[in-house]
């Protein structure tokens, strides 16, 4: 168990006329080393939610634990927990400031008051985690592409080797082919650091190829909290919210309503070939 | 933190000094002002104390959002009360040590204190009855006659319009990267002085950054839609005098003469 949130209620300008309930007595825990889909619409409370798991927002209501303790004991040193819990916030490529891609990846480690060699090491290892070539290390990082910037944003939190690594859509704004490499890319990032993931999006199809576990927010609560398999079976629910299925799992459904004898608990492509392969008898 | 600036703010409500015309609003606070000067004793300031008592009422804006505004000039209004209580010269009331209160002190410091009262509420009761655009919409006009003189009044307003459009944004924006660099362990909350503007620069980068990249994005914008500056520009909504506003010029000049008169006979 390394996180564990509990009854967890956010209001934004509580006792104001403006007031609004972002998060809705939510409750749930992150085991160590998972992939997590957090999915939900725009509003519904997915950005509000993980800036409580490293203690950037403080609840209104309810508690988040991390290993055991309460973060928001008073005694709790919140800088210690942000070197295990690393947040990369949406657009992160508008938080980089330092003259050159190597020293901005710096920053993180250097906070952490390790020494310069090993803060350069631990930005090294980042770097080309995300795949960074050694060329563009001494550039400007505002002369870089927009992908390139998100990923130098993104190793500059992975520099800070977090136990859990937390995204807040990491592929808003990006192409087709950056989002599949930068995705793809997080995968080894875990595979290799051994590392919790927590992707937030709004996308069925980044989370279903990627996730073990989805949760799915809808209006301040979460709604489903299970498999992905398990999550689509609420075909008619998730499109009510707005958010749909997979496109893959979608088209299966379309073939079983049009009186096909197939599954529909595919995610992807490949399954769905054998799966309709199987159901016209070529298995 | 930074959500408690009320400057330029608006609030809205549905109310006659909402719908007033914002040029009339602009010349009222502007005669405000000038009777506060133009008053040295209390039956004035309490003629102007009714003025205001009466718009804000009829505004419908809340006694505590106005007096929220005044926290801001505090320190500033006990900074010239007490330099005036001590400094004035005249008849002693008492005295404590070296220093003395004279009865002139003690005079000037409340004229002081409920001038600059007077003036922060009466100018906020403007700004948070009419939005920003109104308001430079009405500058706009209002001071149209100094075209004669080449002075680029459009182009003025256009640029207050969006310097006033931008502080919420550059605030939400400011708000972002302050919690993004703390995610990466910065630290705002250093008492030190050195550390304090060391921790600055991770943030005012991006935001300048930011700032910029914005301002290029309307300027794109601006001239995608083929703006080139005042000339020959029509307004969608143009003022228009109303009943009302001739009825609001009139007590403006119905008040102000009353404080003339005051004046002269007490």
């Amino acid at each position: 168990m390394s996180i564990l949130v509990n009854h967890l209620t956010y209001k934004y300008n509580p006792g104001t006329p403006m007031e609004s309930v972002a998060l809705n007595d939510v409750s749930f825990e992150i085991g160590d080393g998972e992939f997590i889909g957090l999915i939900g619409h725009t509003g519904s409370g997915k950005s509000t939610l993980v800036q409580h798991l490293n203690g950037i927002l403080k609840p209104t209501e309810g508690s988040v634990y991390y290993n055991g303790r309460d973060v928001f004991d008073g005694d709790y040193d919140l800088k210690e927990l942000r070197s295990h819990v690393g947040l990369v916030f949406q657009y992160p490529e508008h938080q980089l400031f330092e003259s050159d891609v190597f020293k901005d990846v710096c920053f993180g480690p250097l906070n952490l008051g390790l020494s310069k060699k090993e803060a350069e090491l631990r930005a090294y290892k980042a770097l080309k985690l995300v795949g960074i070539e050694d060329d563009f290390f001494y550039q400007s990082p505002f002369d870089l592409s927009g992908g390139q910037k998100r990923r130098v944003a993104i190793a500059g939190v992975l520099a800070m080797e977090p136990d859990v690594l937390v995204l807040d859509e990491p592929t808003a704004g990006l192409d087709p082919r950056g989002r599949d490499d930068l995705l793809d890319s997080l995968k080894t990032v875990q595979a290799e650091t051994g590392c919790t993931v927590v992707l937030v999006s709004h996308s069925m199809e980044d989370v279903a190829r990627y996730a073990d576990r989805i949760l799915v927010m809808n209006n301040g609560t979460i709604v489903y909290d299970d498999k992905p398999v398990s999550v689509f079976r609420h075909y008619d629910k998730l499109k009510e919210m707005g958010l749909g299925v997979p496109e893959i799992t979608g088209a299966m459904y379309r073939l079983r309503a049009a009186g096909f004898n197939v599954s529909t608990d595919v995610i992807t492509v490949d399954d769905a070939v054998n799966e309709i392969m199987a159901a016209m008898g070529h298995a | 933190m930074l959500r408690d600036i009320t400057l330029g703010q608006y609030y809205p409500a549905d109310s006659v000094i909402h719908r007033l015309d914002p040029r009339v609003k602009l010349f009222g606070t502007l005669v405000y002002l000038v009777t506060l000067f133009l008053t040295d004793n209390f039956i004035g300031y309490l003629l102007a104390l009714l003025f205001l008592a009466v718009t804000v009422t009829v505004s419908k804006v809340p006694v505590s959002f106005i007096l929220r505004g005044l926290k801001a000039v505090m320190v500033l209004l006990l900074f010239s009360v007490v330099l005036n209580l001590f400094m004035t010269k005249g008849e002693v009331v008492f005295s404590i040590w070296k220093i003395s209160v004279t009865k002139e002190g003690i005079y000037i410091a409340a004229f002081m204190a409920i001038r600059i009262l007077f003036l922060i509420m009466g100018s906020s009761i403007m700004t948070l009855t009419t939005t920003p655009n109104n308001l430079t919409d009405g500058l706009e006009k209002g001071l149209g006659f100094l075209k004669i003189f080449r002075v680029p009044v459009h182009e003025i307003a256009m640029m207050m319009s969006i310097a006033l459009r931008f502080i919420p944004i550059l605030m939400e924006e400011t708000d972002k990267i302050m919690k993004a660099q703390m995610a990466r362990g910065a630290d705002f909350e250093s008492k030190k002085l050195t550390k304090k503007v060391k921790a600055l620069i991770p943030l005012l980068v991006p935001l300048f950054v930011s700032a910029f990249r914005r301002a290029n994005d309307l300027a794109t914008a601006m001239e995608a839609r083929c703006y080139r500056g005042g000339k020959g520009r029509t307004k969608m909504k143009p003022l228009v005098y109303k009943k009302r506003d001739a009825l609001a010029y009139l007590i403006i000049f119905g008040y102000l003469a009353a404080v003339i008169l005051i004046k002269i006979y007490f």
